[in-house]
This record gives C-alpha cells, sequence and structure tokens, in this order.
C-alpha cells in the first residue's frame, strides 16, 4: 500500500496527475469522513476536503516519502478544518431584508447557539446524535476524539497530525471524554 | 465522589487508552468495588467510548474524484506527451525511426558541401570545376560534389554532378565531348534523397546478386 502510493507520488512529482486521481481515490473515504465529523455539514466537509486535496497536490515536491502519507494528509485536513471552524464568516449580512417576506431579515433565520431543548435531542436519530454531541466538542477536544475514537488512529499518529507532543493529545482526549459524558449525562 | 482522591479518574483514563500500570490498575479496582460514585463515572466514560465509535462510517459524495482532479492546477504538457507515447509504442518507434532517418539524409547533404570528385588519370581540375580535356577518354564513372564539370573530351561511364552543373555539355553544344552513360544534375534535397535511395537500393541488389 505505502509502496503503491510512493510510486504514485513520484508519478505526480513527474507531472503525471492521472496518478494523483489514483491518489485521491485510496484516501477520499478517510479524508472526507474527517472533514464531515469536524464541521457537521456534508457540503462544506466536500469543499474542505477537495481543497485538501487540491493543496496536497500543490506541495507534494515538500512530502517526505520517509513518512506516512495518510499522515501528513490528514495533517493538511485538519488544519483546513480548524481554520474553517474558527475564521467562519458569514457570507451575507444579517441585516439584509429577505426577499418575499415582509420585514424579515436574516436576524430571525438564524439558529439558537444555545443547545437545543432535550426532547428535541432525545427525538433525534443515533447517528444524527452523535454528530451533533461531537459538534458541540471545543474543536481542540474534537479533532482528538475523531482520530482516536472515529479513525482509530495510534496516539503517536495523532501527535503527528496535529503536531502537539504527545501528553498534550492524551490531556485533550481526558478532557474530550470528560466533556462528552457531562453532554451525555441526560441519556 | 468528593471524598475520592483525584488521580482515581486519571486513572480510570489511563485505563480507557490502554496503558494503565498494574498496581494502579489493582488500585483503581479495589476502589471502584467500594465507591459507587466513581463507578457510575467509570461506567459514563466506558458509554462515552462506545457512543462516539457507533458512529457509521460514511464514504466521500459521488464524483469526489472528479471535482478533485477538475480543481488541480493544469498539467505540463510534457506528462501529456509522455502518456501519449507510452499508450501508443508502435507509433512512437515509428514516428522516431523517421525523424532519426530524414535527419541523417538530410545532415549528410547539408554537411557534404566540399568540393570533391572522382579521381580519373587524365583529367584536369581548375579551381572549383573539372575538366575533361580535348583528345582525352576517360574510362570509369565520375561524380562531383559541389563543382562543376566541364566535358571537351570522351567519357566512358556515367556523369553525375551533385551541386554543380555541366559546362559546355555535349547536350547543350556541338563538340567532340561525349559521354556514353548517363548524365545527372542533383541539385534539390529531394533528388539528393532520392538519389541516396537509388543508390542503397541498388547496392542491396548488388549484395543479392553476389550471393545469387
Amino acid at each position: 500500500m505505502d509502496a503503491l502510493v510512493n510510486k504514485r507520488i513520484k508519478e505526480v512529482l513527474n507531472g503525471d496527475q492521472n496518478a494523483f486521481a489514483e491518489i485521491v481515490e485510496i484516501y477520499q473515504d478517510k479524508l472526507y469522513r474527517v472533514c464531515f465529523r469536524m464541521l457537521g455539514n456534508k457540503h462544506e466537509a466536500e469543499d474542505i476536503a477537495q481543497e485538501a486535496f487540491v493543496r496536497a497536490f500543490v506541495n507534494i515536491h515538500t512530502f517526505d516519502s520517509n513518512r506516512k502519507f495518510s499522515t501528513w494528509l490528514y495533517r493538511i485536513g485538519t488544519n483546513l478544518c480548524i481554520d474553517r471552524i474558527r475564521k467562519k464568516k458569514p457570507d451575507y449580512y444579517l441585516d439584509a431584508d429577505i426577499a418575499g417576506t415582509d420585514g424579515l431579515n436574516m436576524y430571525s433565520q438564524i439558529a439558537s447557539t444555545t443547545e437545543l431543548p432535550e426532547e428535541e435531542v432525545v427525538k433525534m436519530e443515533m447517528q444524527e446524535r452523535v454528530q451533533y454531541e461531537i459538534t458541540r466538542l471545543p474543536d481542540k477536544y474534537r479533532a482528538v476524539i475523531i482520530l482516536k475514537y472515529m479513525e482509530d488512529l495510534p496516539l503517536q499518529e495523532i501527535s503527528e497530525i496535529l503536531d502537539m507532543p504527545l501528553g498534550t493529545v492524551k490531556t485533550r482526549i481526558h478532557r474530550g471524554r470528560e466533556a462528552l459524558r457531562k453532554q451525555l449525562s441526560n441519556m | 465522589m468528593s471524598m475520592c482522591p483525584d488521580h482515581i479518574v486519571h486513572y480510570m483514563h489511563e485505563y480507557l487508552d490502554g496503558e494503565i500500570s498494574r498496581e494502579h490498575e489493582l488500585e483503581l479496582k479495589a476502589h471502584l468495588t467500594d465507591c459507587t460514585s466513581c463507578q457510575q463515572h467509570m461506567h459514563e466514560l466506558s458509554k462515552v467510548v462506545a457512543f462516539v465509535q457507533s458512529a457509521s462510517h460514511i464514504s466521500a459524495p459521488d464524483h469526489f474524484v472528479e471535482n478533485v482532479t477538475a480543481r488541480l492546477p493544469k498539467e505540463r504538457s510534457r506528462a501529456g506527451v509522455k502518456r501519449w507515447f507510452h499508450s501508443h509504442p508502435l507509433l512512437t518507434a515509428a514516428a522516431l525511426f523517421m525523424i532519426l532517418m530524414s535527419a541523417s539524409l538530410f545532415t549528410s547533404f547539408n554537411e557534404d558541401q566540399q568540393f570533391s570528385f572522382t579521381k580519373q588519370p587524365n583529367i584536369v581540375v581548375d579551381g572549383h570545376t573539372v575538366i575533361v580535356p580535348e583528345g582525352e577518354t576517360v574510362k570509369g564513372n565520375i561524380v562531383v560534389k559541389n563543382g562543376d564539370i566541364q566535358i571537351d573530351g570522351v567519357v566512358d561511364g556515367n556523369v553525375t554532378i551533385i551541386n554543380g552543373t555541366i559546362i559546355n555539355g555535349s547536350q547543350y553544344m556541338a563538340s567532340t565531348a561525349n559521354v556514353t552513360g548517363e548524365i545527372q544534375e542533383i541539385d534539390q534535397a529531394f533528388d539528393w534523397l532520392w538519389y541516396k535511395m537509388k543508390d542503397l537500393s541498388k547496392d542491396v541488389m548488388s549484395l543479392f546478386n553476389k550471393d545469387n
């Protein structure tokens, strides 16, 4: 697997785009999954996962072939997701009138940032609920929990992906578990 | 729970990470059998792990690869040409052969810019003109490259002039000049090619004839 990927990377370095399509084929599910779990939105996840692959292609010459390609790719993806979460800019004005309504503006359309009423949460399907609780986690806990429990990655690899010491990864996983425990205490 | 030491919760996380030491594990187990609130805490943490792990494996949307490829910067044309060569090996070989062949023929035409002629005992050379003097008979073929020939005598063979002209040749003036064989003037590159090919086929034919 790694040998095949390294061969494809060499071909990409020689300017062959078709070889890169094969790399995308191999990693598309993994990367899209992490982006979706981080962002909780299909369209954003697709956009960010695509962007991550484009960046990988453009910067492929900086990849060190002695290391794992998936680690490098996850790193690009998670960084883009964290940036997106932190710098979410509205691409519309909140006080703009909505067409077809009389005097209603965007303020009336914003989902409440406070938690959903408990009865709503209980009605959720299990899979929806998992995603909902993950998205409620602060982003620094979110990334480690997703990589550890949804992608089953070893702690050492998580520390490489997020570029932080192993100890920090452990602490964040512990705190992430505690945060989720409090969130789920009504289950 | 407020009664419990802090490190018990830490041991719980060590346990969940699968990195707990033997002593810590024994201490944790002993504590959990006595303390129901810590038991509850441990149970909830295990539930959290199971809850997150229950997330289904989703796959990338349709046409994901095509969409990524569409967003990539344009590839360098070098690779495209390379791939074409890869998928058409026979055509590539044929094209390469043609290029090398024609190149070698043309270069031999262009590089041979020196004046040269077939040495015969009784011909006279004046500058870039080869003269067959009146009353002399040359036995054999004459080839002149990048020069002219003036035939006043008799040539018993073929005359070939490459990049030159015949001066006072028998074709143009009534004289005693006589050429028993063919007279050929070659000036153009294509004529040169034709001449080379005829030459080559003649050689090949003579080879076969020898074999027979």
